[in-house]
């Protein structure tokens, strides 16, 4: 049943399955266990980054293919939801139109750029998705007539995903509210999202894109059409990401530049993927929830710890709030190089 | 004599002025096994990319049952029933020597697009490519990556990848170079098999004479990417050109 349901890509280490099994039991009953405006907006993060990690592993880890357009597909599927909404009013029919709108666009635009670039060399791909990707932001913040420009647009959602929205009184404290709705919303669909890409990269096409990844001559020549499948990939990571976007935005209730576009995020993404262990979809989860946790709880440790040694010289400045980044540098750097196969890779070593 | 199976006219390329292969016109049959010989840089593997469409001719085309392959991609030349087996071992080093094997079933089975179904379920593939496996006398490495593999066996491999495809044209460009002397039988047998079925068409490039006079048909000598010599093994053999050439020096080594 687990071995259907996971594609038979089992954990193979026990200690990634209790790291994932954890991770699985917290995001699930997130709102219960950590009961907080801060701590349930981290879960939802969490789960977002997790499938948009995940579908940027499917081309880059198995399909081998270097992207960074992966923001702007996020953007696509997260300005979908919020344009739908705003021009077609609150309701679930906006909701799913506009994330299966932005998931169409999202997979055009992937495979006109595939088919244009991926004919000639991979590494041209990289370089034309940063142009369009570039092209695009600049585009999102100019047209702010339909945009919002750089403000972003907020917008509603359906009743029964506010806070104002009440089906019970409480449960173990918990209000039973729209919030507690659009939680789960977002949960179940980053779960089936990502379960589905499991399928997919263990599926017979998955296959073909790790042969790709590794000898894309060979493949060629045992008759794969290679173009053919790295413009499929393309398209189906962009849907998938434009997906996550949608549920992010339909959490927030608000997309801007900033919280979907950005290259941030695009160096989050890569970050995640990288310090999870590409080629491995499960990494994905693991480098999702480690970095999203330290972007939002290194910055209060640092600064804790920091007040902690007060007196001390160097120390102190060293561990100022405002050096998090840095320090995520390191660590990032440090994990690299202890870790060259990501967690993920290394658990299943041991 | 019945339509030729593969033919070339004319075949040509070159690389800046040098001309690599020159002018060859050649038609083989189906159920023969030509080898191709020529002393290092004669053109043989440039010959090979040709046919098979890794690099495009300058001039002349190579035609598969009597249709023009001009354009098609390597891809499509292969589904059209052109297979190869490279000199320089051409593999997918970090994936097991089983799925090597399975991804070229998986293509002939034509499931690559296949997104949905999970992979280790295909059982009639792994299968498949296990029977190919026990053929070749790798099925104990079954399960290791193929980085890890010892030259030889990955020489073996090479040569399974092709007889897994089963192409109607088979290709093999020195197969049994950097083999031990334990080893290179296995590889030799295979080619004998297949040319006992007399159905497929095989073009071999070795240098080992005994081998040569054992399996081919026909040779076909090329010398400075030009065709020299072509004709039955005993006649080519013995002719002045391949004599003087370099293949003296090759029989005095038998
Ligand atoms: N891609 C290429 N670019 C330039 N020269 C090449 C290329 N491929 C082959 N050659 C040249 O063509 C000649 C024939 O090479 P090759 O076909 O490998 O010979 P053989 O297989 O008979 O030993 C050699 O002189 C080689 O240097
Ligand atoms: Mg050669």
């Amino acid at each position: 049943m687990i071995k259907a349901v996971l594609s038979g890509d089992m954990p193979r280490s026990v200690v990634l399955a209790s790291i994932l099994g954890l991770i699985l039991f917290c995001l699930a009953l997130a709102p219960f266990l950590f009961p907080g405006v801060r701590t349930v907006d981290t879960a939802a993060r969490i789960c977002v980054f997790v499938v948009l990690v995940a579908s940027y592993d499917l081309l880059l880890g198995y399909g081998g293919i270097v992207s960074f357009a992966h923001t702007m597909f996020f953007g696509i599927g997260a300005y979908g939801v919020a344009l739908a909404s705003t021009h077609l009013g609150r309701g679930f029919d906006a909701l799913a139109g506009g994330a299966l709108a932005g998931a169409g666009v999202a997979a055009a635009l992937a495979f006109v750029i595939g088919l244009f670039s991926l004919r000639v060399r991979a590494i041209f791909f990289a370089m034309i998705t940063l142009a369009v990707a570039s092209a695009v932001a600049v585009l999102v913040s100019q047209l702010s007539g339909l945009t919002g420009g750089e403000d972003g647009l907020t917008f509603q959602t359906p009743r029964e995903l506010g806070p104002a929205f009440k089906f019970g009184d409480e449960l173990f404290g918990v209000k039973l509210n729209g919030k507690l709705l659009s939680y789960y919303l977002v949960f179940t669909g980053s779960l089936i999202l990502f379960l589905l890409m499991l399928r997919v990269v263990n599926s017979p096409f998955g296959r073909v894109l790790q042969a790709i990844r590794e000898n894309d001559f060979r493949a060629e020549a045992i008759g794969y059409r290679v173009v053919r499948y790295r413009v499929a990939a393309t398209c189906l990571s962009a849907a998938v990401a434009a997906l996550a976007g949608s549920l992010y935005a339909i959490w927030l209730r608000y997309v801007g530049p900033d919280t979907t576009l950005s290259m941030e995020i695009m160096i989050d993404i890569l970050l995640m993927v990288v310090i999870g262990g590409m080629g491995t979809m499960y990494g994905a989860v693991i480098g999702a929830t480690v970095l999203v946790l330290a972007q939002n709880y290194l910055q209060n440790l640092m600064g804790a710890a920091g007040s902690a040694i007060e007196g001390l010289p160097v120390l102190p400045q060293l561990l100022d709030a405002d050096r998090w980044l840095l320090w995520l540098g390191v660590l990032f750097i440090l994990s690299v190089y202890f870790f060259p196969t990501g967690i993920v890779g290394r658990l299943r070593r041991s | 004599m019945t339509s030729p199976i593969l033919a070339t006219e004319g075949l040509t390329v070159r690389f800046g002025g040098h001309v690599a292969v020159d002018a060859v016109s050649c038609a083989f049959q189906t159920g023969e096994l030509t080898a191709i010989v020529g002393p290092n840089g004669a053109g043989k593997t440039t010959y090979f990319n040709l046919i098979s469409g890794q690099i495009p001719a300058s001039a002349g085309r190579v035609l598969l049952r009597g249709r023009d392959l001009s354009g098609q991609s390597v891809s499509q030349r292969t589904r059209a029933g052109i297979g190869r087996a490279f000199q320089l071992t051409n593999l997918f080093p970090n994936l097991s020597v089983l799925e090597n094997v399975r991804l070229v079933v998986q293509s002939n089975a034509g499931q690559g697009m296949n997104l949905w179904s999970m992979a280790s379920r295909h059982a009639e593939l792994t299968e498949a490519a296990e029977a190919i496996l026990t053929r070749v006398r790798l099925i104990g490495n079954r399960d290791q990556t193929v980085s890890e593999l010892s030259h030889g066996n990955q020489r073996k491999l090479e040569v399974a990848l092709l007889i897994a495809l089963d192409p109607a044209v088979y290709m093999f460009d020195e197969p049994t170079a950097g083999m031990s002397v334990d080893e290179a039988p296995v590889v030799l047998d295979l080619i004998a098999e297949l040319k006992e079925q007399r159905d497929r068409t095989i073009l071999l490039v070795e240098h080992k004479m005994d081998v040569i006079r054992t399996l081919a048909d026909r040779i076909i000598v090329l010398h400075n990417g030009a065709l020299a010599a072509d004709g039955d093994p005993a006649t080519v053999m013995a002719s002045d050109v391949v004599q003087e050439a370099y293949m003296g020096r090759e029989l005095e080594d038998v």
